[in-house]
C-alpha cells in the first residue's frame, strides 16, 4: 500500500518544465512528495491512454506540466497539448471520471515557485475531493 | 487494470548515491537499497558516497564485468548533470549506454521533501522502481554517426555575422557569408558614433569587413536569400538566389558619383529611414562595401542614362542560384527597429517627431549647426519605451539598448551641436553595467529627466512650431508637468525582422515574442532545437553590439567542435513507425512540426515512414496514431506504461 493517499503523477518536460521542478529542489522549495514525475521531450507527446493507465492504477490525479508557448519545439505544442487534454477528458466522462482530476499549466523552466504552487492546490483539491466524496 | 507487458530478463545493477549529505540527510538509502534489491531483475543494489566519484565509478564497471550486468540504474542526481558522465560509464563497462537509467532522487527528492524525510524516501523507492521497469525494457540503441561537412553558411553579414565568420575561418573552416541586403553591416552600419567609445557603424564594419577580405575561406554573397533547404546538421544542401547589382567593375568612384547624380529616379531613402532621398542607383555611404553601387530595379527606369557615365552598368545582369553545401547553418539576421503607429506620441501626424533611429542618422548627416526640417533645434524631448515594455500588445520585453543609445545621443546632442534643453520621459532609465557612466554625464550636464508609468503617457500636442509634451511625473508625486521642445524623438526599441520565407524554408523555433527562440536560455542558449541551426545576435531578442558579438563568439565555439571532426553523433531518440500495425492516415504527418514523415509503399499498402534526418524526438506524433504504430525510442509506450504502474503499487 502506498505511503502517499493522493498520488500525482505528473508529466515533464526534459527542456522546459523538469529544469522548472529540479529548481524548485535546488531551492529546497517544498510541495507535496505524492507528486512523482515522469519526463517527455515534450508535453504534446503525452498519450491519453497514459492518463487512463494512471487512473487505473490508482492514482489520484495526473498532471501536465506543459512546455507551452516555450516548447523549444515550436508553438504548436500549445494547442496539441490542449487537444490530448481534450480527449482524454472525454474518456474519464465515459469512465465516469471527474474531469478535475486531470489538470495542466505550462511551467516554464524557471517556474519553478509555480509548479510547487500548483502542486500543493492539486494536492489540497484531491484531499479535499476524497474526503467529501467519503 | 491493464495487463502490462512483462520485461524481459535482464540482470540489473542500482546504484543509490549518497551524495555525501545531499540525499543521505533526508532519504533513508540503506533502506532503499535493502527493499530494490528484492526487486524482479535487480541482481544487485549498492549505496555509494559519491556515484560520480572516479573510484564509484570503477566499481560500476567492476560489477558490469563481473557479474555481469546487462542494465544499470544510478539513482541520484538531476540527468541534467550527469546523464552523459553514466552513459559513459555504461559504455566503458561494455554495456549499450542506452541501458541505462538516471534517477532523480536529490532535486526531485530529497530536496524537495527535506521536510519529510520518510515520505521523501517512500518517493525514492517509488522513482527508483519506475528506473528499474524502464530500463528493464530499454533497447539498446546507438548514437547515430553522420559525415559533417566543415563549412558553416551564415545568414546575415552583419556584425554578429561578420564576426563569427572571421572565427571560424581563423579556426579552418570554409565560411558562407550571406545577407538580403546589397551592403554588408546590417543595422550597425546605419549608426554614428555609438555608446560607449563613440567608434561609429560604419568605422566599426568596415573594420570587419576588410578583415573578412583578407581571408580566403570567406565567401560573401549579398543581395542574396534562401530559396530552398534540405539535410540535417553535418550535411545541409542549400539554394541560394543571388540578385544582380547590375553594376561591376571597371568604374572608378567618380564615374559612379556621375552615374548617381544623372540618375532621374528619386525615392525615399530608407537606409536614412525616409529624412533623405535617393536614386535608383545607389549607395548608402562613400566607404560601403561591397565598395560599389547597386540599381534598384524595383524602381529603375532601364532608361540608361548611368551606363552613359559608367561602363560597368550591365542591366542585363541575370539572378544566380548557387547551391550551398554546409555543416550548419547561423542565423545573425538581426531585427528591424520598431516603427510607430501613425499618431503614436504624434509620429507621422506632428512635423517634429521622429524615432530614435532617425535621430542617428539627422546626427550623422548634420554638419555645423543642428536643423531638422530647416529649423534650428534648441530643445529635444526623448519619450522612452515606445514598442518595448508594452503591458499590452507584443512587445512586452524591454529592448535593452536603447536607453543607452538615447542617453548617448543627448550628450552628443549637447557636446557637439550645442542643444541645451534635453528632456527625458521615461519608463525607469535601464543604462545597465558600464553604460551607467553615461546616465551620470547626462544628468550632471543638465539633463531633466522625469518619470511616468503605463496607463499615464505623456501626452504630445502641436504648440505652434514647437510640440507640447504633458506629463504627470511621478518623481514629483505625479505633478503636472507641460514643456516645449523644438524636436520629439520617440525611443524605439526592437522587433524582430520579418523573415517568414525564409522561417518557413528553415523551420525555425520562434518564441513567443517572436525572436528566434533557443532550447534553454541559461544552460543552452544559442543552440535550437534543430540540430545545426545555431542563433545569435539580435534575431534571438534584444541586445547591444558587444551582447550580440558575446553570443556570436558562444555560437562558433558551439558549432566548430561539432563539426571540425568530420562526423556528428545525434541522439537516437528519434521516432519508429511498426509497418506491420501502420495504416497510414496521415495524421502522424499532419501533426509533424519538421516534415520529418513521408508516405511510402510497403507490401501491405501506404504506411509511414521516418525521415530520421529531419526527426527531432518531440513526440507530437505519437498520440495522434489511432493504432499506436510509432513511438520514440528511448521513450516508448512500453517503458511510460511499465514506469506509470511501477510507481503506482
Amino acid at each position: 500500500m502506498s505511503t502517499f493517499p493522493h498520488k500525482i503523477l505528473v508529466f515533464s518536460t526534459e527542456k522546459i518544465s523538469d529544469p522548472a521542478i529540479d529548481l524548485a529542489g535546488l531551492m529546497k522549495l517544498h510541495y507535496p512528495a505524492a507528486a512523482h514525475v515522469i519526463v517527455l521531450p515534450c508535453s504534446s507527446a503525452v498519450r491519453p491512454e497514459w492518463i487512463m493507465l494512471a487512473f487505473e492504477t490508482g492514482y489520484a490525479g495526473v498532471f501536465i506540466a506543459a512546455d507551452g508557448s516555450d516548447c523549444p519545439y515550436g508553438e504548436s505544442c500549445i494547442t496539441k497539448t490542449a487537444k490530448i487534454v481534450e480527449r482524454t477528458h472525454l474518456l474519464m466522462k465515459a469512465k465516469g471520471i471527474t474531469t478535475n482530476r486531470l489538470q495542466m499549466a505550462a511551467v516554464c523552466s524557471v517556474c519553478a515557485e509555480l509548479f510547487v504552487r500548483q502542486m500543493t492546490l492539486f494536492s489540497e483539491e484531491l484531499s479535499l475531493a476524497t474526503t467529501n466524496a467519503d | 487494470m491493464s495487463k502490462e507487458p512483462e520485461s524481459k530478463e535482464k540482470r540489473i545493477g542500482v546504484y543509490i548515491c549518497r551524495c555525501g549529505s545531499n540525499i543521505a540527510d533526508y532519504v533513508d538509502v540503506e533502506k532503499v537499497c535493502t527493499e530494490i534489491k528484492n526487486e524482479k531483475n535487480v541482481r544487485l543494489s549498492r549505496v555509494m558516497m559519491f556515484a560520480c566519484a572516479d573510484s564509484s565509478q570503477k566499481d560500476i564497471i567492476a560489477d558490469i564485468r563481473n557479474e555481469p550486468l546487462d542494465a544499470i540504474v544510478v539513482a541520484s542526481c538531476s540527468p541534467k548533470l550527469h546523464l552523459h558522465t553514466f552513459r559513459a560509464v555504461a559504455e566503458r563497462g561494455g554495456l549499450n549506454p542506452f541501458n541505462y537509467v538516471q534517477v532523480n532522487i536529490r532535486e526531485q527528492s530529497s530536496w524537495a521533501h527535506s521536510d519529510h524525510p520518510d515520505q521523501a524516501t517512500e518517493k525514492a523507492l517509488d522513482l527508483i522502481k519506475a528506473g528499474i521497469a524502464r530500463v528493464s525494457l530499454s533497447e539498446p540503441l546507438n548514437p547515430i554517426t553522420i559525415p559533417a561537412e566543415n563549412s558553416v553558411l551564415i545568414l546575415g553579414a552583419g556584425v554578429a555575422g561578420m564576426r563569427s565568420a572571421i572565427e571560424l575561418a581563423d579556426l579552418g573552416s570554409q565560411v558562407y557569408l550571406v545577407d538580403r541586403e546589397f551592403f554588408v553591416g546590417g543595422r550597425v552600419a546605419q549608426w554614428g558614433k555609438m555608446a560607449t567609445t563613440d567608434q561609429t557603424g560604419e568605422e566599426l564594419v568596415k573594420s570587419l569587413y576588410q578583415q573578412i577580405r583578407n581571408r580566403r575561406n570567406i565567401k560573401v554573397y549579398t543581395g542574396a536569400h534562401v530559396i530552398s533547404s534540405k539535410g540535417s546538421i553535418g550535411n545541409f544542401d542549400v539554394q541560394i538566389k543571388v540578385i544582380p547589382r547590375y553594376v561591376e567593375p571597371p568604374c572608378d568612384p567618380e564615374g559612379f558619383s556621375k552615374a548617381m547624380e544623372a540618375c532621374p529616379v528619386t525615392v525615399d531613402d530608407e537606409f536614412n529611414f525616409g529624412l533623405t532621398k535617393r536614386k535608383a542607383i545607389f549607395h548608402n555611404f562613400r566607404s560601403e562595401f561591397p565598395a560599389f553601387p547597386v540599381i534598384d530595379m524595383a524602381v529603375c527606369t532601364r532608361c540608361g542614362i548611368c551606363a552613359r557615365y559608367c561602363q560597368g552598368i550591365n542591366l542585363d545582369q541575370k539572378e544566380e542560384i548557387v547551391q550551398i553545401h554546409a555543416g550548419t547553418i547561423f542565423l545573425a539576421t538581426g531585427f528591424n527597429p520598431y516603427e510607430p503607429r501613425k499618431g503614436e506620441f504624434g509620429y507621422g501626424q506632428l512635423p517634429n517627431v521622429i524615432s530614435l533611429q532617425q535621430l542617428k542618422r539627422l546626427l550623422e548627416l548634420t554638419t555645423g549647426e543642428f536643423r531638422f526640417r530647416d529649423k534650428k533645434i534648441g530643445s529635444v524631448a526623448f519619450i522612452y519605451c515606445v514598442g518595448s515594455r508594452q503591458m499590452d500588445g507584443d512587445n512586452k520585453y524591454c529592448s535593452r539598448y536603447c536607453c543607452t543609445s538615447a542617453i548617448h545621443a543627448a550628450l552628443q546632442l549637447r557636446q557637439e551641436f550645442h542643444v541645451s534643453n534635453i528632456y527625458h520621459l521615461n519608463k525607469g532609465i535601464r543604462t545597465y553595467g558600464k553604460q551607467e557612466i553615461l546616465y551620470e554625464q547626462s544628468s550632471r550636464a543638465g539633463d531633466i529627466y522625469l518619470q511616468f508609468i503605463e496607463d499615464e503617457p505623456p501626452v504630445v500636442e502641436a504648440n505652434g512650431e514647437k510640440a507640447r509634451l504633458t506629463i504627470n511625473d511621478i518623481l514629483s508625486d505625479k505633478h503636472e508637468i507641460s514643456l516645449l521642445a523644438d524636436l520629439v524623438v520617440l525611443v524605439t526599441g526592437m522587433v524582430p525582422r520579418e523573415n517568414n520565407d525564409l522561417n518557413r524554408i528553415l523551420k525555425v523555433p520562434i518564441g513567443k515574442d517572436k525572436f528566434y527562440n533557443e532550447i534553454h536560455p541559461k544552460l543552452r542558449p544559442v543552440e535550437t532545437v534543430i540540430d545545426g541551426l545555431v542563433i545569435s545576435g539580435c534575431c534571438q531578442g534584444p541586445r547591444n553590439i558587444h551582447e550580440s558579438v558575446g553570443s556570436a563568439l558562444a555560437e562558433v565555439a558551439k558549432v566548430y567542435n561539432v563539426i571540425n571532426k568530420g562526423e556528428i553523433q545525434l541522439e537516437p531518440t528519434l521516432a519508429v513507425v511498426d509497418p506491420a500495425v501502420c495504416e497510414w492516415c496521415g495524421k502522424c504527418a499532419e501533426a509533424c512540426p519538421f516534415d520529418a514523415i513521408e508516405k511510402v509503399q510497403a507490401e501491405k499498402g501506404w504506411v509511414a515512414q521516418v525521415i530520421e534526418g529531419n526527426c527531432k524526438g518531440c513526440g507530437m506524433c505519437t498520440p495522434v496514431c489511432p493504432t499506436n504504430a510509432i513511438d520514440i525510442k528511448g521513450y516508448s509506450n512500453r517503458e511510460i506504461r511499465s514506469m506509470i504502474v511501477a510507481m503506482s503499487a
